[in-house]
């Protein structure tokens, strides 16, 4: 018989995963979809009942979302306005049911290219945290997603938490998701953005695509583009030029590469402009 | 590590439960299985429809995708226990009408208990987003958010007095189960030393295969487990639905024509079954060319009688359509394909059989308990009194539950083994087997004189049926007869062909055709208006049908009402031209409109139905209502109509249900007929029941009747006189007083070119879409639908209303997202049906033109509703944004390059 462990501390965890190849489980959001068996198959490693995976924190350095953090904790949990765009891909991730059960952490490790966190957590310039019996490393969000349902994490190492360094929790966050449906729904594209800004001049710009390429990808010429412009005609600035040349999206059944690439530069262009009615609203 | 520890437990609604469970198995399987509290449903195990949300410490999950482990020392709340958090709220289900066939209802009642528990007044929007993960398919979501908002709004006066059952707003009299979560569906029952069956299917659209030594495979299991294939099957292994196109193996042969198709059943202990590996059962595929559109031809006949994968043909044609559309004012031509679409009820099939004695009995979801029994019993060798078809609740059907499915299945597993056999279907496992709405390909040119009266028109239509028969030829020959919609065409031609292929069976799906057809036709009558310069809708009131007009098949019917749904529509027509108006670049905002006719039952076939009741000593009024509810609200329908005509309160009459052992045959339900068909046959049973007491006791015709006790009292305004029940000698049957009636409506069979007389009661209906188009991401937004519908006469509005909106959702569904590809769209995720945040408000506005065909005038609803809704919508967005959608469904990258294509 399969084993299950469920261990309530990091350095049993860390243990079991050196020794055995496990599966690591937390939400169970796509562990279960993915079997049509009434148990999950194979070994498990359950880390939803050790407390050093839990819980979102800030100190000095920045925020740390603990691994097993759920869509829900999201957004209960009191953040800076640079999280807003995190904060509504949770309430866009599947259902309210799926946001109760649902980590941020597990949504990177299943790597889907379509993965609702990742875009809003590269404009947050979002770190993993990957620990090992051996060590602990933090890779850059990027690096961490290595392609399609495909992530840098060893065997026997686990996501223990989601880093966003001080530095880019500033400014404020939005996210855009497009889909044939209002729930439930797979993305066919999506953007997230995060700008800084200055007496209404851009001071940065981070932005990013989902859904048009095997990971999310940053916007980084366009951001940099962006550098110094009025955030309230920053969208004049978008075209398809910008967007498209840094996307390699795919035909499916939602959508082909053509409308995904248009699509994602037409809900870029919308971001930022939704961005600067807010901070319209704001002042006024 | 992984001990089932028996220490375990949650807090179940409130009780301490312990549980034995592996700590990764399916909470859903714990509460069900193991705990036997079947309240919980299943639609998926994917977390798609959210039929399993239970709340977990206060919050909603799906059951399916929490590892037991978790409700360990936790607080589990499932429908048993909604009563104890939010007291009303399951009343108030009923009293709105908010569930239909129940399968949703334990999920979207939990899912609402959490959000009222942290809000006691929320908004729509906040009730939507908090229901946006459970998936429902009959009710079109409106009743249920009404349910939520509203739980103590005013309860209906009680139920309605002797003779005011019809026309009343009136609850559903099978609703308490429902509401309750104790309704016992094709998978809640299990018996004593019940076995499991899974079956073997194809994963290849087509192929030969041999089977290996399944013996020695079984032998790996830990218990005992048996293997059964078409060698088994002891008749002839061959279902069907119409007599000369059976055709399907209920265990395939040497080959597979269809990705899905069973090839073996297994049969043990769940939990021998569970520790064996199906991957490694001894089957060699040999996969072959397959086809599964209508793109291009299969290489070779599915079946060697069907030349060409050509299965029938269907054809009406009256006048000289094409001479008269080369000299008309106006002519317009339209192509249109659509996509297979799957019925997606959130009950997967399932269902249990087991031995009687002698008697075979099987209880599982259906639409056709009489037709079950009777195909079940052919494969199985059986004379049909040797098989008894209880029909469990079932979970929606909306065609594809009208086939057999796993019937015969467990019908051979019981019959073999001698114990009660159950199987449950898995979602990917019903849609990847059982039937679908056809793909059409379909062409249509109409003409019209400058005055706009529509000249004439042709159609043409290859639909893709699939590997099988199943209706297929019922969707070949409703749709020339119904192609014209209900519009004076006196020249007109029309043929569709039913074509095989790969793909799944298609079969019936609400609407038999006639909805794909709709779309090519309303196209047109949107051209053509355009190019005359009339209203759009008033084009339509030109050409409405009315009384002593002949249909396209040489019909003349009485009582037809669509002039009148599109004058009801006047208003709202006009208003949403108005508002779209107001459109904005981003916003392109269109308004469209579409009508409907639909024949009542079979197509110029008897299809009879009987009505048997009867009153016993102790004074019980009882239906024998064998119409298959399976949400549509046959159980009370029937039921007001029957009390009405006794003259006794509906409150008083208690239903069985259709067993085939008790319950004499009220055909299918199906082709919009039960209303109409088995309502007349209860009219003409409650009457005869009546006059039998009236007789008895010399009262005149206007007498009334009370039911108290053992005591049927009657009064006529000049005695009064009291029939003891006990006094009367009972019948075989246990009846003191009884009657049985049967009604077959009268039809007259199709020419050779589709004329005759093919049903007796047509319905009538229209609607207008307004909608919201984004002009650059293609997407499209319905905002709200007014729906005019002839009823005839209006049983219930309560239950009428739920099938416009339930209508509604599908007919939607079809225009903007459904699309099921074999092999790739086999779950709920891949394939999407609308939540709660798709659907628009709607207005029903109900027209009664009585036929004097139906009971009390009534006609049918159940198909009519979904058959303008895509036409409408589609008008709608050609009207916002000029792109004229040509393949369904509308996508939002096939709107963006339709918009590209209009130039805008």
């Amino acid at each position: 018989m399969p084993a299950y462990h469920r261990p309530s501390t990091l350095a049993d965890a860390l243990d079991i995963l050196a020794s055995d190849p496990v599966t690591l489980a937390a939400g169970c959001t796509d562990l279960y979809p993915a079997t049509q068996a009434k148990a999950l198959p194979g070994d498990i490693l359950d880390i939803t009942a050790i407390p050093d995976l839990q819980g979102i924190s800030q100190d000095d350095a920045g925020w740390r979302i603990g691994a097993a953090v759920t869509w829900a904790e999201i957004i209960r949990h009191h953040m800076p306005p640079a999280f807003d765009g995190l904060k509504r891909a949770a309430r866009e991730v599947g259902s309210v049911q799926i946001q109760t059960a649902g980590t941020v952490a597990g949504n990177l490790c299943t790597a889907s290219p379509a993965g609702d966190g990742a875009p809003c957590l590269m404009t947050l310039d979002a770190e993993v945290e990957l620990m090992s019996a051996t060590g602990t490393r933090s890779l850059p969000l990027a690096a961490f997603l290595t392609g399609a349902r495909r992530t840098a994490r060893r065997d026997d190492e686990l996501v223990s938490a989601i880093r966003i360094p001080a530095r880019a929790a500033s400014g404020e966050g939005d996210f855009l998701k497009l889909g044939a449906r209002r729930y439930l729904v797979i993305s066919i594209a999506m953007a997230a953005a995060r700008f800084e800004t200055k007496d209404g001049a851009i001071t940065r710009a981070a932005l990013s695509v989902g859904a048009c390429s095997p990971t999310a990808v940053r916007l980084t010429e366009l951001e940099k583009a962006l550098g110094g412009a009025p955030l309230a005609t920053a969208a004049k600035l978008v075209s398809p030029a910008t967007v498209a040349p840094h996307l390699s999206p795919i035909d499916d059944i939602r959508g082909d590469a053509g409308y995904r690439s248009e699509a994602a530069t037409e809900l870029v262009r919308r971001l930022i402009l939704r961005c600067a009615e807010k901070r319209a609203e704001v002042a006024a | 590590m992984n001990r089932p520890f028996g220490t375990t437990t949650m807090r179940l609604n409130g009780a301490e439960t312990p549980f034995a469970a592996t700590p990764g198995r399916r909470l859903s399987e714990v509460l069900r299985e193991d705990l036997r509290q079947f309240g919980t449903k299943i639609g998926c195990d994917a977390g798609d429809c959210g039929a399993c949300t239970v709340l977990l410490n206060g919050d909603p999950v799906c059951a399916c995708l929490t590892p037991a482990i978790r409700a360990d020392g936790a607080e589990v709340t499932t429908v048993e226990g909604v009563q104890h958090i939010v007291p009303m709220l399951q009343q108030s289900f009923l009293r709105h009408g908010a569930a239909q066939c129940g399968i949703c209802t334990p999920g979207m009642l939990t899912a609402a208990a959490a959000l009222l528990q942290k809000n006691a007044a929320p908004s729509r929007r906040e009730v939507e987003d908090a229901l946006g993960g459970v998936l429902c398919r009959c009710t079109g979501y409106a009743k249920i958010i009404d349910a939520v908002c509203d739980l103590s709004g005013i309860s209906e006066p009680g139920r309605p007095d002797a003779g005011a059952a019809v026309g009343a707003r009136l609850e559903r009299l099978d609703g308490g189960p429902k509401v309750a979560g104790t309704e016992v569906y094709g998978a809640d029952l299990v018996l004593p030393d019940t076995l499991e069956v899974r079956a073997i299917r194809s994963p290849h659209h087509a192929a030969a295969f041999t089977l290996g030594d399944a013996a020695a495979w079984a032998a790996t299991a830990p218990g005992a487990v048996e293997v059964f294939t078409a060698a088994d099957i002891p008749g002839p292994n061959l279902f069907g639905t119409i007599p000369d196109f059976v055709d399907q193996p209920v265990l395939a042969e040497a080959f597979v024509r269809q990705r899905g198709e069973a090839v073996a059943i297994v049969v043990g202990e769940t939990a021998v079954l569970d520790a064996l590996d199906f991957s490694r059962f001894p089957v060699d595929w040999t996969p072959t060319p397959a086809v599964t559109d209508l793109e291009s031809a299969p290489p070779k006949d599915l079946h060697p009688n069907r030349p060409g994968n050509l299965m029938i043909r269907g054809l009406v044609r009256c006048g000289d359509a094409e001479a008269v559309l080369d000299t008309s004012a106006f002519t317009a031509e339209a192509q249109v394909d659509t996509s297979f679409v799957e019925h997606a009820y959130i009950e997967p099939e399932a269902g249990i059989a087991w031995m009687d004695g002698d008697t075979l009995v099987i209880r599982a979801c259906t639409q056709a308990p009489v037709m079950d029994r009777d195909e079940t019993a052919k494969v199985l060798g059986l004379p049909l009194d040797r098989v008894r078809v209880q029909p469990a609740a079932t979970g929606g059907g909306f065609g594809a539950k009208l086939d057999v499915s796993l019937q015969p299945l467990i019908g051979l597993a019981a019959l073999k083994t001698g114990r009660p056999c159950r199987m449950v279907y898995t979602r990917s496992e019903s849609m990847a087997s059982t039937t679908k709405r056809h793909p059409a390909k379909m062409t249509g040119r109409a003409g019209c004189d400058a005055e706009g009266r529509v000249t004439g028109m042709t159609f043409d239509g290859d639909f893709n049926t699939g590997a099988y028969a199943s209706w297929g030829p019922t969707v070949a020959v409703r749709v020339p007869v119904h192609a014209s919609g209900p519009y004076r065409t006196p020249h007109y031609h029309a043929e569709a062909r039913a074509m095989h292929t790969n793909g799944p069976a298609a079969g019936a799906f609400r609407g038999f055709g006639v909805p794909q057809a709709a779309v090519v036709q309303e196209t047109l009558y949107d051209d053509l208006a355009i190019a005359a310069g009339i209203d759009r809708l008033e084009f339509r009131i030109i050409n409405a049908l009315r009384d002593g007009d002949t249909t396209v098949c040489g019909q003349t019917p009485d009582g037809i009402g669509i002039a009148e749904c599109l004058e009801a529509l006047r208003p709202a027509w006009q208003a949403a031209l108005a508002y779209a108006d107001t459109s904005d670049p981003r916003r392109l905002r269109g308004v469209g409109v579409a009508s409907c006719w639909y024949g009542c039952g079979n197509t110029g076939l008897p299809n009879p139905s009987t009505i048997r009741a009867g009153i016993n000593s102790d004074g019980a009024l009882v239906l024998h209502q064998g119409a298959a509810d399976i949400g549509q609200g046959s159980n009370t329908v029937i039921a007001q109509i029957f009390a009405d005509a006794v003259g006794l309160p509906v409150g008083h009459v208690a239903l069985v249900d259709g067993d085939t052992a008790l319950t004499p045959d009220c055909g299918k339900t199906s082709a919009s007929r039960q209303t109409f068909v088995t309502g007349n046959a209860a009219l003409r049973a409650g009457r005869m029941l009546r006059s039998e007491i009236l007789s008895l006791t010399n009262a005149g015709a206007a007498a009334k009747l009370s039911l108290e006790g053992g005591a049927l009292t009657v009064s006529d305004g000049r005695a009064i006189r009291t029939i003891h029940l006990a006094d009367l000698p009972a019948n075989p049957l246990g009846y003191v007083l009884s009657a049985e009636e049967t009604y077959d409506p009268p039809t007259r069979p199709l020419d050779e070119n589709g004329q005759g007389e093919p049903y007796a009661v047509y319905g009538y209906g229209a609607q207008v879409a307004e909608v919201e188009v984004d002009a650059t991401l293609g997407t499209v937004r319905v905002l709200r639908m007014t729906a005019a519908h002839d009823l005839g006469r209006v049983v219930n509005p309560l239950l009428a209303e739920g099938q416009v909106e339930g209508g509604i959702a599908q007919g939607l569904g079809m225009a903007l997202m459904e699309e099921y590809i074999p092999g790739r769209t086999e779950n709920l995720h891949d394939y999407l049906i609308p939540t709660t945040g798709d659907m628009p408000e709607i207005r029903s506005i109900f027209i009664e033109k009585p036929d004097p065909e139906g009971p009390l005038g009534a006609k049918g609803l159940g198909e009519h509703v979904l058959i303008p809704t895509a036409p409408a919508i589609l008008n709608a967005i050609r009207h916002a944004s000029g792109a004229r959608i040509t393949r369904l469904p509308a996508l939002p990258h096939r709107v963006r390059a339709a918009i590209r294509e209009a130039g805008r």
